[in-house]
């Protein structure tokens, strides 16, 4: 569980968060919504540790984040695997040197150990027989099963997607949103997904996150949308034709 | 004052780099990868510069000694001391600082825009460490032994283009490269080298560690990088030029 505490953060006159509290569960998709430039993509940035914010706290089971030195903050680190929205694979490596690439940098696992753990991640994302292909050469939608795979080649406890549907036809997308969604459950991840796809909120969403203009607006399970009373949100909601 | 702010920054950034890489094996690995791509990929237009440069050096020494009062071996000596002295590190860096340089920042340029460095952040890993080093410690390994070879091919370029031109045989140039030898002038020129490398692949990973943006800005960095790669290079040329040869 990931519990979020008065964080703030600005940038230089800019309060691009403005004391947000959260709490983000074990074993469930967290949704954190919101419209463009809200302070979503800022808030992972802070979870993840890109971005310090200036006060509050965020607390990965029991462990504040921000208060940690500079190794147990890599400890913290190891346990976090992130899927992004350009998905950042390593163009110099190959599909299976990139997922294999957390494994080397951290295991003693031998080479036979690394690639059976390679292919059965990513035969976990339905991806075989690309193992030898550069990112160059493999499409917008393997590129993100290569970013998933990659995630969770060290069994991590917290799952990071920014924007995980960027970019990727409404087939597609709705494939990464059921291997997110089985992989959360599968191992049991405390999974944090930042979009404005509506859609993969109403499949897979279970704890929403509204942020609105740098502050929480609303949060809850996805079935109090529609009841909750608030205006931005649902003003968010009929923009994206639910 | 900016000065000073980036040359903060950039000390603060090998701080960063001077760490224990994360898995020794990796960074052989790197190590090996790295000199190929510096100091194997840049033979071919290394061999062709110092050859004509010693070509040349000698025609113009020859052009400027025609006196007939001075022996012919001198253009060998002061051809020998000039490309050893000054030409073969000082202009293969600047060469290097082209290529190498802006070849480093726009590699890791691109992988600061496109989030691969964030990638490695928040696996645990010291990007600029993992980034940077290899790239440095190859530069520091290889680029010395570019400027050795360069003074060697300047030497037979000067000798090859003396009997070509007709200016002075082959026997009177290589009298000349063996009158007075001091192997000092080559340690000189090795200090040189040493220094201009790390500059080079340092000055060039800081520049492309520091890009943010997208491709516009991926070419700004690899600019900055050659640009202020060449403003060390001769910076630094003149203080160990009087370090060294006015003690």
């Amino acid at each position: 569980m990931i519990v979020i505490e008065n964080v703030n953060k600005t940038f230089g006159t800019k309060h691009v968060l403005k004391d947000i509290s959260a709490n983000l569960y074990k074993g469930k998709c967290n949704f954190i919504i919101g419209a463009s430039g809200g302070g979503k993509s800022v808030l992972m940035k802070c979870m993840v540790g890109l971005v310090t914010p200036e006060t509050g706290s965020i607390t990965f089971d029991g462990r504040d984040f921000l208060k940690l030195n500079y190794k147990e903050k890599i400890n913290v680190r190891k346990d976090i695997g992130m899927l992004f929205q350009n998905t950042a694979l390593f163009d110099s490596l190959n599909v299976e040197e990139n997922v294999a690439f957390p494994l080397r940098m951290f295991t003693d696992f031998t080479e036979e150990q690394i690639l059976d753990r390679v292919n059965f991640c990513l035969g976990r994302v339905n991806l075989v027989n690309l193992n030898k292909l550069f990112p160059s050469n493999i499409s917008g939608g393997q590129k993100k099963r290569v970013g998933i795979a990659r995630a969770i080649a060290l069994n991590p406890k917290y799952l990071f997607c920014d924007e995980p549907n960027s970019g990727l036809d409404p087939l597609t997308s709705r494939v990464i949103d059921e291997l997110i969604k089985d992989i959360t459950k599968e191992y049991n991840i405390t999974t944090v997904i930042n979009t404005h796809d509506m859609k993969s909120l109403f499949v897979m969403g279970e704890n929403i996150v509204f942020i609105h203009q740098g502050a929480k607006w609303w949060e809850g399970e996805k079935e109090g949308i529609r009841s909750s009373g608030n205006k931005e949100l649902l003003a968010f909601m009929e923009a994206s034709e639910f | 004052m900016r000065f000073f702010q980036h040359f903060g920054e950039y000390l603060l950034f090998l701080k960063a780099v001077f760490t224990k890489p994360e898995k020794g094996k990796i960074f052989v690995k790197q190590i090996f990868t790295e000199s190929n791509n510096i100091g194997v990929g840049s033979f071919a237009i290394i061999s062709l510069i110092s050859t004509f440069i010693g070509a040349v050096s000698t025609i113009q020494i020859g052009y400027q000694l025609v006196s007939g009062i001075l022996p012919d071996y001198l253009i060998g000596r002061i051809v020998r001391d000039s490309n050893i002295l000054e030409f073969a590190p000082t202009v293969t860096a600047l060469v290097l600082a082209g290529k190498v340089g802006s070849n480093i920042a726009s590699e890791i340029g691109t992988m600061k825009v496109t989030e691969q460095v964030d990638a490695l952040e928040i696996m645990g890993i010291n990007a600029a460490n993992y980034t940077s080093l290899a790239k440095i410690v190859s530069g520091v390994i290889t680029i010395p032994m570019l400027v050795l070879y360069a003074m060697m091919l300047s030497l037979i370029g000067g000798a090859i283009s003396g009997w070509a031109s007709g200016i002075i045989s082959v026997e009177s140039f290589v009298k000349g490269l063996r009158t007075d030898f001091m192997g000092y002038n080559v340690v000189f020129a090795l200090t040189k080298a040493y220094t201009f490398s790390f500059l080079i692949t340092s000055v060039s990973a800081f520049q492309g560690f520091r890009t943010e943006g997208g491709a516009l800005e991926v070419g700004e960095s690899s600019t900055k990088a050659v640009v202020y790669s060449c403003m060390s290079i001769i910076f630094f040329d003149y203080i160990i030029s009087q370090l060294m040869l006015f003690k």
